[in-house]
């Protein structure tokens, strides 16, 4: 007997619908995901307003759910289980999602689970390359986190290695993208810009790469600050900013940190494999670095695509469905959303 | 038919099962909590515990009632969110009704006119005036409460409560929307057999947020 579940995520600027069916062998096949993004309202103010997203996704809910549903081919009545993010994220835009999936799982009277965003990008992979072996490292990279997890079992155990101290990578992104006056998000654009220019002609430094540095952290507040000061630089001796070389080495230099780090933890905890998953993922440096230095280390390098990436329903569903078939608590129908939800909290 | 009437958009957390048809409108089973920071948390749970107490089950509802506001967002995002996903989950219809109508529709009428003023935070409130007879002659507006020019001398909703002196006014009951308010305000909604307008908050105020302007330099010039 198969079960559905549908994952419901409004953490940030998407909303978004998935559902997949979970065998009883334990895999899980995706059935709809579907994507409601408010990024052209945010694209104004250079960064996601949380205000704006909220509105967006109460407007979005409902009919983002409706669209599920018909790509899947399936009534409301299928479903056996609802996952929705409970954190991190925006207070305001969680709520929404929350408030949501409460609703549905009461008309339909069927267990709720309130579930971690971050782990819902590493079960996401689940639904491409199939079960997780059972350590995995995760490398989690997008506007909001920059984090090295170690997985122990996605339903149940995860351990944060190391995060950002201060920006998130696609943060950094979005702010070098606005000193190259490319547009935001700024991460499509600038890995368009650095695939024409030269990775090696500016030397930006690597943050938190010495020897007293957290061996797992990150930085990219002073990468970003680097960057700034380079073309201000430049345009003062009135020379044109080529934009095309600062993106990639930009761009380089956050590849490197992240990439070096992660195959220094999988090294590091004897971890066999390597999940790297959130939006900067489908970034392309970062993932032909990342296959290089895996398949130098003798390392799996295990990346979703594009689609399964960025935030989404289907993340939500898929690690819904390991916390379904690992038995783990349903959550009480009151519980809150908690934009703060730690990593190591999966479902509540 | 048998209705579920829900409204976050004040500081009370309200749900109940209402009743009603051409002649009567019958509460049959409430659950209100006042706490302005447990929206998401009770409405759902409220709108269970109303329908155990009214004996009925979600299934057999025939109607929503929402209160879409005015109200401060994030609360009143969480009820409406609510609405909306219990109409697609149990495919009836969800009616909007201002949150105003509902508490001017819970004030014992007299021969005078009066206000339904909410708190708006930060220092402004929601506000809309009504004839004798309870229909809307004015507003919604959000506005400092010095600044609402009326004649008019009582007022229901908390707003009353909270700024008498400023706006000059002498507080009526009720103070917040009850299911048997949302229903009558919605009443000839209901009972028309339209279907009902989408369900859109009335935030009344854009969003806080602001254009960069130019970038921010890091080098001194
Ligand atoms: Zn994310």
């Amino acid at each position: 007997m198969s079960r559905i579940i549908m994952g419901i995520e409004s953490s940030c600027d998407e909303t978004g619908v998935g559902l997949v069916r979970l065998s009883d062998d334990g895999t899980v096949e995706l059935l709809a995901d579907e994507v409601a993004s408010s990024v052209d309202q945010h694209a104004r103010f250079g960064g996601v307003v949380p205000e704006v997203a909220s509105r967006a996704h109460l407007e979005a809910m409902v009919p983002t759910a409706e669209r599920a549903f018909a790509t899947a081919g399936l009534k409301l009545s299928d479903v056996d289980a609802i996952a929705v993010t409970a954190g991190p994220g925006l207070a305001g835009a969680l709520l929404v999602g929350v408030s949501a999936a409460k609703a549905y799982a009461t008309a339909l009277d069927v267990p709720l689970y309130g579930v971690n965003h971050l782990a819902g990008h590493i079960a996401v992979d689940t639904l491409q390359h199939g079960p997780l072996p059972s350590l995995v490292l995760a490398l989690l990279v997008s506007g909001g986190h920059t984090q090295l997890l170690r997985v122990d079992d996605i339903a149940s155990k995860i351990t944060e290695l190391g995060s950002t101290v201060d920006d998130a990578a696609g943060e950094a992104y979005d702010k070098v993208a606005r000193v190259l006056d490319l547009p935001y998000p700024g991460g499509p654009p600038i890995d368009k810009a650095a695939r024409e220019g030269n990775p090696s002609a500016i030397a930006f430094p690597r943050g938190m790469t010495g020897p007293r540095d957290a061996k797992f952290d990150f930085s990219f507040s002073g990468l970003k600050t680097a960057v700034a000061r380079w073309v201000e630089k430049t345009e003062r001796g009135g020379a044109e900013v080529p934009v095309n070389d600062v993106a990639a080495s930009f761009q380089e230099a956050v590849a490197d940190v992240l990439t070096a780090k992660a195959v220094r933890a999988a090294k590091d905890q004897g971890i066999g494999t390597l999940v790297i998953s959130g939006g900067v993922a489908a970034n392309s440096r970062l993932s032909s670095l990342a296959a290089e230095r895996c398949a130098a280390a003798g390392i799996e390098l295990r990346v979703p695509r594009p689609r399964l990436c960025t935030d989404n329903g289907a993340m939500i569903a898929a690690l819904g469905a390991h916390v379904v078939a690992a038995d783990r608590p349903v959550a009480p129908l009151d519980f809150s959303a908690n934009p703060a939800l730690p990593v190591d909290v999966i479902s509540l | 038919m048998l209705v579920l009437a829900i409204d976050t958009s004040t500081p009370a957390v309200t749900a109940g099962i209402v009743a009603v048809d051409q002649a009567e409108l019958t509460t049959r089973g409430d659950r209100v909590t006042v706490d302005a920071r447990a929206h998401g948390e009770l409405i759902t749970p409220h709108a269970l515990a109303a329908a155990e107490t009214a004996g009925v089950t979600l299934r057999e509802l025939d109607a929503i009632v929402c209160g879409v506001g005015p109200g401060p967002f994030t609360g009143l995002r969480a009820g409406m969110a609510t609405a909306a996903a219990l109409s697609h989950a149990l495919g009836i219809p969800a009616y909007p009704v201002c949150s105003l109508d509902a508490i001017a529709a819970d004030v014992v009428k007299t021969d005078n006119p009066f206000l339904v003023l909410t708190d708006a935070r930060r220092r402004e409130v929601y506000w809309a005036a009504y004839d004798a007879a309870g229909a809307r002659v004015d507003g919604p507006n959000v506005q400092r409460p010095a600044e609402v020019e009326t004649t008019v001398r009582v007022a229901a909703g908390d707003g009353a409560l909270l700024y008498a002196e400023a706006v000059g006014v002498t507080p009526i009951e009720p103070r917040f929307p009850s299911p048997a308010g949302l229903v009558s305000a919605a009443r000839a909604a209901l009972l028309s057999g339209a279907a009902p307008e989408p369900l859109t908050p009335l935030y009344l105020r854009r969003p806080d947020a602001v254009e960069p302007t130019g970038r921010k330099r890091v080098t001194a010039p």
